[in-house]
């Protein structure tokens, strides 16, 4: 049963779904499954090998910030002409990773496409504990990171206000707000669900703490009208960051006049980056996820092919960015650019070109199989490739663009050291180190809204079979399904 | 305490006396550079052993700091925690010497010592037996920067960069600060007493055995009192020794010297001449030559200078005269003396044609035959400079050559000191070796020279050293030398001195101190009067004597001279050329050439013979050709790096650079890196000594390869015979243009002479130039600023100031003096060699080098000063996220240190790349006697900070000042004839008003000023005159930067009977 063949012909032209999640599931099973991994199971050992390794390197991070600190950015390889290195680069691919997640809990919530609900949650949280991670370079990139609060437009004596012609400027403000954004959208998905754990908790302590998160939900038609009348509006205003955020990132680089920066695709081309790496990001880190803990039922292959279209549309994007940075440079006729696309293909850090060519270029073209987007294996596998090519993407752009510009006399090689490799490790293990108190914390998996899937598959028995197969073209909310279950 | 070890501890156990008392040979016996360079006498039986458990003890000795050393930026932290107990120890120690009135000024005081102004006094600093005469700027009592002495016929208000890096000598921390002897710290009076009774004892014999060992003097007082000692003990001997100095340029025994006036020399033929390099000449010679090249298209009725002096060049090493040069032979040092006499052949034929001459090939042929047609063209009007380390038989021929073109009594003087009996007595280095190997030598006294590093390898000088009863050093550090003697006495720097010095041409200059000694230390002066017995007498009443009986009889006179910074009637008097020595028999120079490479010895182009190794603005001063900083890596030419040694493939022979090769010599060897220099000659190695000093200080000690391991005094200057043997390890070089191609761009303009003023019509020197040269392009681009490519407003300088800059490649030598001057100014702090492989040097300043063409075959240099261009639309300003570099009202582009939080992003966005960041705490803010050395005027800059040039905004601020205040006088000024004396005062303060590169660029090449100003007659400043040139032109604008800072083309003035081809072609050796 799990999906039905094509039974008119004007079916045959709509491309045959599998349902959003596996059938057999009720209402009970979908709670007891999802809160159980948080309530009842016991933390798995390779929970604890995974947390224990992601927080040694929390404290590789905590190391790296110290010496950063206490020495100096010239701890990191950065020079002159190579001003900007590891630290911009992996800001910009944090803050690319995060996209995904808005994206798929916002703007897919208003496309209305109900296979998002398996994955949100958990994109959202990866969304947030990205940007945090982001959110360090600005800060400890800069000369004086004691000082960088001046990037903050507050009333001082000074009466010194920042530069608002700066695009760092306007990337504080965007990085800022989306953070924002993208915690209070967490937190209000996640309401209903807190006050699911709060009802199932057995120990005091832990049903109290659920309890003051889950601020007094109780489930009752004002609480969800207000709920959903919120979440719409919040993912309304999620969905501009999706675009502005990127956008404002890649000013950091289109406003300079650095050929290899100085380009109008970048804003386009950087929110597609973002996206086609955020869906990188959250498929390699779903697909353990849903192995570890068996959730092929909610996370089902469909989610996975659909991610993976996701990946290869916004990949396509990104490779006509290339396309076009590369024929820009030839056609320009400006000998700066011209030299900058030859440099990155032929220079020192071609070999960063080309595997970047062959990660971002190469690779995700066998997303066209459909037999490859079900191979959950290879599809991991692609996503990490895509994962490395996302960040050798913002690797060449910014080290390639800065090394060699006007004037010859000055130029330069960056070499990173090990303080920049702590960072970036460090974070990562930031990133996950807090991904798996998450998993172990929180529900994955949106509870309450799966449970609004399951009363919209056919088998559920209050949908006719003709009103399922509407609800499969035409997916809708439907307010109050099923209620928390108090 | 005794003068000397009773007997039965002479010798090594002398040295083990020292060794126990001095902490600092222990310390320092792990850190000699390399094998070759480690002492090759043991100083105890454990080192001898030289076992593992000997090192482990000298590193427990200093645990923390063995390792430390090494490190550059460790090396700092060390000189941090050290420097300031050092310093306070030196201190404590220190006697202050009785207080001298110190009256001169050169500008009267009309007020009193003011904080924060500056103050001017003329000194003079000497420099390998010449002198360049100064004015210190002092600032409450202590000097903080040097400038030339207009006055002074060595400086004409210009200087290099050892007179400006010579203040920060003066405030090294390193410098010895105690008397010392055996290792022991003592007194200056100990030493006096000490050697009182060892005169007492040299005069039973008349000082029999008594030698004094000196670098070239150029105190005339210092000549006079060795001459007075000498006379008392009539069997002592004065030694004098140069390292980088022949005995060929009209020493020893014939005083009379070239002195060249090269303002008069239309046509300039170099044998193997760096004049715009050798020292200390040279500031002179770039100033005079950089004259016949200022061309100027003439406005509002001046005439404008089109001619253009034409320069030859015959050298081996590319030097910056080569790189001047408007043709340029690159021929191996052997052939330079048959060149030369071909050229002389060829001007006294009459008519020289190539076939004439005995030349090695075509080329060459062709090139000395237009030479010397050209110099016959121009008789009179043109000069042979020959170089100073050529043997004598090319200075004869050169000096033959110059009389067939006339050249002698126009461009080319002789003089002869008058009265220097002194000098005539002086023996060389080896008159001393020798008296040292028959054992004549019982006490050595050695004065500001440092002969255990530099002597010739082949003379064995620290073993027959050790042999010596009695060793004395005088110098400014605990050096090689100093290391070997029983006595080290601290040396007074000359700014803490009293003194007085001759220039080349002899004018003489009183130098007077402008600080107290910082530390313990004498004057050579001193140390010949207690010598002498005098101990009443002080050095200033030294000189002061020996110059009232040479026309200073009176004070008034006395202080005239002292304030004017020379004594009047003092240079040497004219005298006819000597008739010339056409030693063919000469051996040197002769050398045949052989299998193997020839090898040439040069001091090192930034910290000299290894005087300034200690130096840090020095040793990280790029090399004005290669821009190597903190080595001295060999020279190769690109043919023989690709095709001989086959270190690099033939399109990218900079791949050879940093390749350890092994250089055999006369059966020593040694390993270094080569650099592959474009212009070098095949088959031949150049060397440059001063590095691999193992006793310089924290700074220099370890830098380096000590190329004096293997110079042998009987060559000096060059050799053949050397086989070269290539390692396969590399070497890291910190260099700071790695890249040194032009990649067709259009950033230094050259064009030929024959363009100037024209519009079209001219043969293309390259494509790219050629679209783009004179009025095409600029009318061009000038049209293109009129569009508005900007959102924003335009600044309004109407009212006020409006800076500028201008900068004239043609003048330019390239030879870096502005860059330290700029490091002076600005408190730019050194950073240290591994930084600078990172790409994190600190100079605001940087004289760009490049070359066009193909990489394999390079045509160039061509030297572009690069420094903020203080754009009028500046890609920086915008992008500051919190607004740290802004436009000043007068159009500066300006630095907030306070406000900058170190983003970069001001730096990416930089197309000039002249922005420099902190990135680590690179000013030492802690070690006291370092602070005293800092401009008061200019922030020091801590971490995390980005700076850059200001246009010295410090000293636009104070003429701003003095201007306002004038301009106030002038409005309450009652009587048009005060008016016009205010008036005349604001343009003296204007024309005044120079940044620091533009007062000591000996090219004059930087012209800086208002862009608004005019003077009474209405005439524009000069450096509007310079923007409005036909060949000013702005670098990048067409990224819309409108740069204040503009550049007038290279020019070139090539022969048209030659082909350009021939600037940089080679000359194989004779068939």
């Amino acid at each position: 049963m799990a999906y039905r063949e094509p039974t008119d012909s004007y079916e045959r032209y709509i491309p045959a779904k599998t349902p959003v999640i596996e059938p057999g599931h009720d209402y009970e099973s979908v709670t007891e499954k999802i809160s159980g991994l948080v309530l009842t199971q016991h933390t798995g050992r390779w929970w604890i090998v995974g947390f224990f390794i992601s927080f040694l390197l929390v404290n590789v991070l905590f190391i790296s910030i110290a010496w950063l600190l206490y020495k100096g950015v010239g701890v990191w390889g950065i020079n002159i002409p190579v001003g900007w290195g590891f630290a911009i680069v992996n800001f910009v691919w944090w803050i690319g990773i995060g996209h995904a997640g808005t994206l798929i809990s916002a703007i897919l919530l208003l496309l209305k496409q109900d296979w998002r609900t398996s994955i949100n949650r958990f994109a959202e949280a990866m969304t947030l504990f990205a940007v945090a991670s982001a959110g360090l370079f600005p800060l400890l990139h800069v000369g004086r990171p004691w000082l960088a609060y001046w990037l903050f437009p507050y009333p001082n004596t000074m009466l010194l206000w920042p530069q608002f012609r700066s695009p760092l400027m306007w990337d504080v403000f965007a990085v800022s707000t989306y953070f924002m954004i993208s915690l209070v959208f967490w937190y209000v998905g996640l309401i209903p669900d807190l006050a699911t754990m709060r009802d199932r908790a057995v120990l005091k302590p832990i049903k109290y703490i659920y309890g003051l998160m889950a601020l007094g939900w109780r489930g009752s038609a004002r609480h969800w009208h207000r709920y959903e009348t919120a979440y719409v509006l919040l993912a309304g205003l999620a969905t501009p960051l999706v675009v502005s955020v990127h956008t404002v990132v890649s000013l950091d680089f289109a406003t300079s006049i650095i050929p290899g920066w100085h380009s109008t695709i970048f804003p386009p081309y950087f929110v597609a980056g973002a996206i086609f790496s955020g869906f990188a990001m959250v498929l390699t880190l779903t697909i353990p996820v849903r192995a570890v803990y068996k959730l092929h039922d909610f996370i089902t292959l469909r989610h996975l092919d659909n991610m993976a279209k996701v990946m290869l549309a916004t990949g396509l994007i990104v490779v006509y960015g290339y396309f076009t940075e590369a024929f820009i440079g030839f056609y320009s006729g400006n000998e700066y650019e011209t030299y900058m696309i030859r440099n990155r293909m032929f220079g020192p850090y071609a070999p960063g070109f080309w595997s970047l060519m062959l990660c971002n270029a190469v690779v995700p073209q066998l997303l066209w199989f459909r037999s490859i987007r079900r191979n959950v294996p290879l599809l991991w596998a692609i996503s990490i490739v895509v994962n490395i090519g996302m960040w050798l993407e913002r690797y060449v752009i910014v080290i390639t663009s800065l090394h060699r510009d006007a004037l010859p006399s000055s130029w330069g090689m960056y070499y990173p050291t090990i303080w920049d490799w702590g960072v970036f490790v460090g974070t990562i293990g930031l990133f996950l180190a807090n991904l798996f108190l998450f998993i172990r914390l929180l529900p994955l998996i949106s509870v309450f809204e799966i449970r609004e899937l399951v009363s919209r598959q056919p088998e559920a028995g209050n949908l006719s079979e003709d009103e399922g197969k509407d609800n499969a073209m035409i997916p809708g909310i439907k307010p109050n399904p099923a209620g928390g279950d108090a | 305490m005794p003068l000397l070890a009773p007997p039965d501890q002479r010798g090594e156990n002398d040295l083990n006396v020292m060794e126990k008392a001095c902490p600092h040979h222990e310390s320092e016996a792990n850190e000699a550079p390399d094998a070759a360079a480690a002492p090759e006498f043991w100083r105890s039986f454990n080192e001898l052993a030289d076992t593992a458990p000997f090192r482990e003890a000298l590193h427990r000795e200093f645990p923390a700091l063995a390792s430390e050393w090494r490190d550059p930026v460790s090396r700092r932290n060390f000189m941090k925690v050290m420097g300031a107990s050092v310093a306070l120890a030196g201190m404590v120690g220190c006697t202050k010497q009785p207080e001298e009135k110190i009256i001169p000024w050169v500008q009267p005081p009309d007020r009193t010592v003011v904080p924060g102004r500056a103050m001017y006094f003329a000194t003079a600093m000497p420099f390998g037996g010449e002198a360049i005469g100064l004015l210190a700027e002092s600032q409450m009592g202590r000097p903080v920067k040097l400038e030339g002495n207009p006055d002074h016929p060595a400086s004409l208000g210009a200087t290099d960069i050892f007179a400006q890096a010579s203040l920060l000598t003066l405030y090294d921390p390193d410098r010895a600060q105690v008397v010392t002897n055996a290792g022991r710290l003592t007194t200056w009076d100990g030493f006096v007493k000490a050697i009182g009774d060892e005169m007492a004892g040299q005069k039973l014999n008349a000082g029999m055995g008594l030698a004094i060992l000196t670098g070239a003097i150029c105190s005339p007082t210092l000549k006079d009192q060795i001459a007075q000692l000498l006379k008392r003990y009539p069997q002592a001997r004065w030694y004098e020794y140069e390292p980088s100095r022949s005995q060929a340029a009209g020493r020893a025994g014939d005083p009379a010297r070239p002195v060249y006036r090269l303002e008069k020399a239309r046509r300039i033929v170099s044998l193997d001449s760096d004049f715009l390099e050798s020292r200390p000449q040279n500031v002179r010679m770039i100033r005079d030559f950089a004259f016949g090249r200022k061309i100027r298209a003439g406005d509002e009725g001046t005439a404008g200078a089109t001619a253009m002096n034409r320069l030859y060049a015959i050298e081996c090493t590319p030097t910056l005269t080569g790189a001047m040069a408007d043709h340029r032979l690159a021929v191996k040092p052997s052939v330079i003396k048959q060149l030369a006499k071909d050229l002389l052949a060829a001007v006294q034929s009459g008519k020289p044609t190539p076939a004439q001459t005995g030349s090695p090939d075509d080329a060459a042929a062709q090139f000395i035959a237009a030479a010397a047609a050209d110099l016959l063209e121009h008789r009179a009007e043109s000069v042979v400079v020959v170089g100073d380390h050529q043997p004598a038989s090319v200075h004869a021929l050169a000096q033959q050559i110059n009389m067939a073109i006339g050249a002698v009594g126009t461009t080319v003087n002789w003089v002869a000191p008058a009265n220097d009996a002194a000098s005539a007595t002086a023996g060389t280095l080896s008159d001393l070796v020798n008296e040292m190997r028959q054992g004549r030598v019982n006490a050595l006294l050695m004065i500001e020279t440092n002969p255990v590093l530099t002597a010739p390898v082949d003379s064995n000088f620290v073993e027959l050293l050790t042999q010596v009863r009695l060793r004395i050093a005088h110098s400014l550090y605990y050096d090689e030398t100093a290391y070997y003697c029983h006595w080290h006495l601290p040396a007074s720097h000359y700014l803490e001195s009293w003194s007085d010095a001759r220039a080349d041409d002899g004018t003489a200059t009183i130098i007077q101190p402008l600080i107290m000694p910082l530390y313990q230390t004498s004057t050579p002066h001193d140390l010949l009067l207690a010598l002498l017995g005098q101990r009443d007498t002080t050095a200033r009443d030294t000189v002061r004597e020996y110059w009232r009986g040479l026309g200073l009889s009176n004070d008034v006179d006395w202080q005239a001279a002292i304030e004017k910074g020379i004594v009047p009637n003092s240079a040497y008097p004219s005298v006819k050329p000597p008739t010339a020595r056409a030693d063919e028999s000469s051996p040197d120079g002769d050398s045949p050439a052989s299998d193997g490479f020839e090898i040439v010895f040069r001091p090192d182009p930034s910290i000299w013979d290894g005087r300034y190794a200690n130096n840090g603005w020095l040793q990280e001063l790029p090399k004005p050709l290669t821009k190597i900083t903190w080595d001295n890596p060999a020279l190769i030419s690109i043919d023989t790096a690709v095709h001989k040694l086959k270190l690099a493939p033939a399109d990218n022979p900079s791949k050879a650079n940093g390749r350890m090769v092994g250089i055999k010599y006369r059966g020593r060897s040694i390993e270094m890196p080569v650099v592959v220099v474009p212009g070098h000659p095949d088959e031949t190695i150049t060397v440059h000594y001063g590095y691999g000093r193992n006793r310089a200080g924290r700074v220099g000690t370890g830098t380096g390869f000590n190329v004096y391991s293997i110079r042998c005094s009987d060559a000096m200057g060059q050799d053949a015979g050397a086989q070269i043997e290539v390692g396969s390890t590399s070497y890291p070089l910190a260099c700071t243009q790695e890249h040194q191609m032009m990649e067709g761009r259009d950033i230094v303009r050259v064009v030929p002479i024959g363009l100037f003023g024209q519009a079209s019509e001219h043969a293309p020197e390259s494509p790219q130039q050629t679209e783009r040269d004179l009025e095409g392009v600029d009318a061009e681009s000038e049209q293109f600023r009129k569009i508005p490519l900007t959102l924003y407003p335009e600044y309004d300088y109407s009212s006020g100031h409006k800076w500028g800059m201008s900068i004239d490649m043609t003048s330019c030598v390239g030879c870096n003096a502005c860059v330290i001057a700029c490091q002076s100014e600005n408190n730019i702090p050194v950073v240290g060699k591994a930084q600078v492989m990172n790409g994190r040097e600190m100079q605001w300043m940087r004289i760009d080098a490049y070359y066009t063409g193909e990489a394999a075959d390079p045509q160039g240099p061509y030297f572009q000063p690069m420094l903020c261009q203080h754009c009028e639309k500046a890609p920086c300003e915008l992008v500051c996220p919190v607004g740290a570099t802004t436009h000043s009202s007068e159009g500066l582009n300006e630095m907030v240190y306070n406000r900058c939080i170190g983003t970069r992003y001001c730096s990416n966005n930089c197309p000039y790349k002249v922005r420099r960041f902190n990135f680590l705490q690179y000013s030492d803010e802690t070690t006291p006697v370092v602070q005293l050395g800092h401009n008061p005027d200019v922030t020091v800059r801590d971490r995390g900070v980005m700076e850059k040039c200001t246009y010295c905004v410090q000293r636009l601020n104070e003429t701003r000042t003095d201007v306002k205040r004038l301009e106030v006088e002038y409005s309450l000024a009652r009587s048009p004839e005060q008016k016009q004396a205010i008036r005349a005062e604001i343009d003296r303060e204007m024309s005044r008003l120079q940044t620091a590169c533009q007062q000591v660029c000996p090219a004059e090449a930087i012209v800086f000023g208002d862009l608004n100003y005019k003077d009474p007659a209405g005439r524009p400043s000069d450096v509007t005159r310079m923007h409005a040139q036909p060949h000013s032109y702005g670098v990048l604008t067409e990224y819309n930067t409108q740069p204040r800072t503009m550049y007038l083309s290279r020019m070139r003035n090539p022969n048209p009977a030659l082909a350009p081809d021939v600037k940089t072609q080679n000359v194989a050796p004779h068939a």
